[in-house]
């Protein structure tokens, strides 16, 4: 499978995409303090946080949309503010939370957008082909005439996730892509990231489930007060102690069985999810594994410091789906 | 590819039986998008022969309607000998054929070239602010380049020669749509509210100089401004006419080369920025082309507003929001609906040459109040 994306030929020894040093502060606020990062070609890394971390503000900085303070991001071994918008754009794509469009483009026209960087060259000939087929890989190929501000949240989400494939980009950035989206698209759209680091890419990820990120990233990166408070492999970084800290409520973190895969949950008392239900549905064992993994006093602090997202609730998503494999 | 396949493979043996699916997406959208680019490329050309076909009747139709008529062929009958062709009947008239080339056509070609100004000036606006309710009327931009050829009009002023009225007029509305652009924007977009507030402030303002200005004039200006404020083609000559139309020719080019730039810039402007658009010089460039247009159609015809909202509006409605389309279409759109409105300003009351400003204003007023609780509704509030 030839995707000829992502400037291939372009991709030197050093890694892809490096922060050295980056401040960023907004009069006495600091957002980013002494952040280092490298992101390679061919890996994923994947960026977890608390709320309020600096997640956003690093991937705006390494998409060169904001100036550090001080300090540098160089991609391909060239400050990002010294290279001319267009060869970014050929580079580079960057998938944003905020998915407004002014005007009532069809889906089809918005994808297309991506193709913009590529005009006047020889790639334009494929402009087409490479529409069609990520439109296939984002699964909107059949919303492809509907006018995007008709779209739903998770289906807008993948039309950009279509739009920003097309860049055909060798490096990707990608800001919370699986907030709007159910189970099968986060998945698919992961994969596909997967998939383009398989290809030579180099993927930054801002994530909030945390079980998603073990799963698909080669790295993980803790940011906290806009400082990285752990980076490296998932086994290695996404620990309970890490984690229960940098969330400000306990975390447990599971392997599940007879896989290597982690699985990240918010500790949850009895008293505040839903007794009665989970009473009734569960297991006798199932009551008897949560209250030993029980380790704190959390019923207080459990509503405030919960940092998922509101709409999907993913923590209990996972636990419904994996709760079982690991009491048995 | 595996991993598209994989996930649809799961939906489709799942939602099969609820029919949520299409069945086969990937095969139809293959086959369905030239089939749809080719129904929306007919779309397109309809429209331009509808306009074009629109604008040469209206033109021609206009041309001989008047105290003294001349038949339409006899109208395209001496143009025709004007461009070298003996070709149809000349003007009839002893006077038909002075009449109509030194009161009728330039007038003909004033209304569409201001038209097609005050159309793409709105088209422009509309795609800088992101918001399908600006347009240089409504926010004020209008209004701040009258202000600049009223000044002339009171002080008499002619240090650029013949250009001195567009020149000021194209001061006063680049000063203004600097103005309104920095204050109505916030966060990278622009609210209906803000803009629409931001309009009624410039407005104000606006015409409290235009006030003073007409106070301050002798009764001759007093009596220019006030029939200019109203907006009229009346007494056109072809001296206004080269002013005007190289002014107008440079903004709607500028406007079809930005035209790109502008559907990206509908992304929001990280969007634009990350695929390569220069966003700050784009907005630059446009709004001076925004002034440029203004200017052009302000300086000689006064205050004609709306034009710039309804035109893109109606075509977008037809064939979508793309600015390579929406640009040149609304500027043949616009020189349509001035041409037609100067018709009727001429026709309506015998012996009477209405404001045209005033029947723009008559069917725009309501056109925008319409606007406005669309865009609200659809918007989910006032955003």
């Amino acid at each position: 499978m030839s995707r000829g994306h992502g400037d291939a030929a372009v991709r030197t020894a050093g890694p892809a995409l490096r922060a050295l040093d980056v401040h960023v502060s907004f009069g006495e606020a600091h957002i980013l303090v002494g952040v280092d990062l490298d992101v390679h070609h061919g890996e994923v890394v994947a960026l977890v946080g608390p709320n309020g971390a600096g997640k956003s503000t690093l991937l705006a900085v390494l998409a060169g949309d904001e100036r550090p303070t001080s300090g540098r991001v160089l991609l391909d071994g060239r400050d990002v503010h010294g290279v001319g918008l267009d060869h970014l754009a050929r580079r580079r794509a960057v998938m944003l939370q905020e998915m407004r469009l002014s005007f009532p483009f069809e889906v089809e026209d918005v994808v297309r957008m991506g193709r913009s960087p590529w005009r006047g060259t020889e790639r334009e000939d494929q402009d087409d082909a490479v529409v069609a087929r990520t439109m296939a890989t984002a699964d909107v190929t059949h919303l492809a005439a509907r006018r995007y501000p008709t779209l739903s949240g998770g289906e807008k989400a993948r039309a950009s996730f279509a739009r920003v494939l097309a860049q055909e980009p060798g490096v990707l950035l990608l800001d919370e892509p699986t907030a709007a989206l159910d189970i099968r698209h986060q998945e698919a759209v992961l994969t596909e990231a997967r998939r383009w680091a398989g290809d030579g890419a180099a993927v930054v990820v801002v994530l909030h489930d945390l079980t998603l990120a073990a799963a698909y990233a080669d790295r993980v990166v803790v940011l906290d007060e806009g400082r990285v408070r752990g980076a490296g492999a998932p086994q290695e970084v996404l620990t309970s102690a890490l984690l229960s800290e940098v969330y400000r409520h306990p975390v447990e973190v599971v392997r599940r069985p007879g896989t290597d895969e982690i699985v990240v949950l918010p500790v949850r008392s009895t008293a505040t999810s839903r007794p009665a239900t989970r009473r009734d549905g569960g297991t006798g064992a199932d009551d008897a594994t949560r209250r030993d993994g029980h380790t704190g006093p959390d019923d207080a602090t459990r509503r405030d410091g919960h940092t998922g997202r509101d709409e999907q609730e993913p923590g209990d998503v996972v636990v419904g789906t994996t709760s079982g494999g690991v009491i048995r | 590819m595996t991993t598209t396949s994989e996930p649809r493979a799961t939906v489709g043996a799942g939602d099969a039986g609820s029919g949520s699916l299409r069945p086969g997406s990937s095969a139809t959208g293959g086959s369905a998008a030239p089939a749809r680019r080719r129904a929306r490329s007919a779309r397109v050309t309809g429209l331009f022969v509808l306009l074009a076909v629109a604008f040469v009747v209206l033109a021609v139709v206009s041309a001989g309607t008047g105290q003294l008529h001349v038949p339409a062929g006899e109208v395209i009958g001496s143009v025709l000998h004007r461009l070298g062709l003996d070709l149809g009947p000349m003007p009839a008239h002893p006077n038909g054929d002075a009449a109509l080339w030194s009161i009728r056509f330039p007038r003909v070609v004033m209304a569409a070239l201001v038209g097609a100004a005050l159309a793409t000036g709105g088209a422009l606006m509309q795609g800088v602010f992101g918001n399908p309710l600006a347009e240089p009327g409504v926010v004020g931009v209008s209004s701040g380049a009258a202000v600049g050829a009223c000044l002339v009009i009171v002080f008499g002023w002619a240090f650029l020669g013949p250009w001195t009225v567009a020149g000021m007029a194209f001061a006063g509305g680049l000063l203004t749509t600097f103005l309104v652009y920095a204050t109505a924007r916030s966060g990278g977009r622009t609210e209906v509210v803000t803009l629409v507030l931001t309009g009624v402030a410039v407005n104000a303002v606006g015409g409290a100089a235009l006030a003073f200005l007409t106070f301050l004039g002798d009764t001759t200006a007093r009596e220019q401004i006030v029939f200019w404020q109203l907006g009229s083609l009346n007494g056109t000559r072809w001296p206004y006419v080269a002013v005007v139309a190289p002014l107008v020719l440079v903004g709607i080019a500028g406007a079809v080369f930005l035209s790109r730039r502008l559907d990206l810039l509908s992304l929001g402007e990280r969007a634009a920025r990350h695929l390569g658009v220069d966003v700050e010089r784009l907005r630059i460039l446009c709004i001076v082309l925004v002034a440029l247009l203004t200017a052009a159609a302000v300086a000689f015809c006064g205050i004609i507003s709306f034009v710039g909202l309804v035109v893109p509006h109606v075509v977008r409605m037809a064939v979508g929001p793309g600015h390579r389309v929406l640009v040149p279409a609304s500027a043949l759109g616009g020189a349509v609906l001035l041409t037609g409105a100067d018709l009727v300003a001429r026709t309506a009351v015998p012996y009477a040459d209405l404001p045209i400003g005033m029947l723009t204003a008559l069917v725009g007023g309501p056109f925008f109040f319409w606007l406005i609780r669309r865009t609200r509704r659809s918007a989910g509030g006032w955003a």
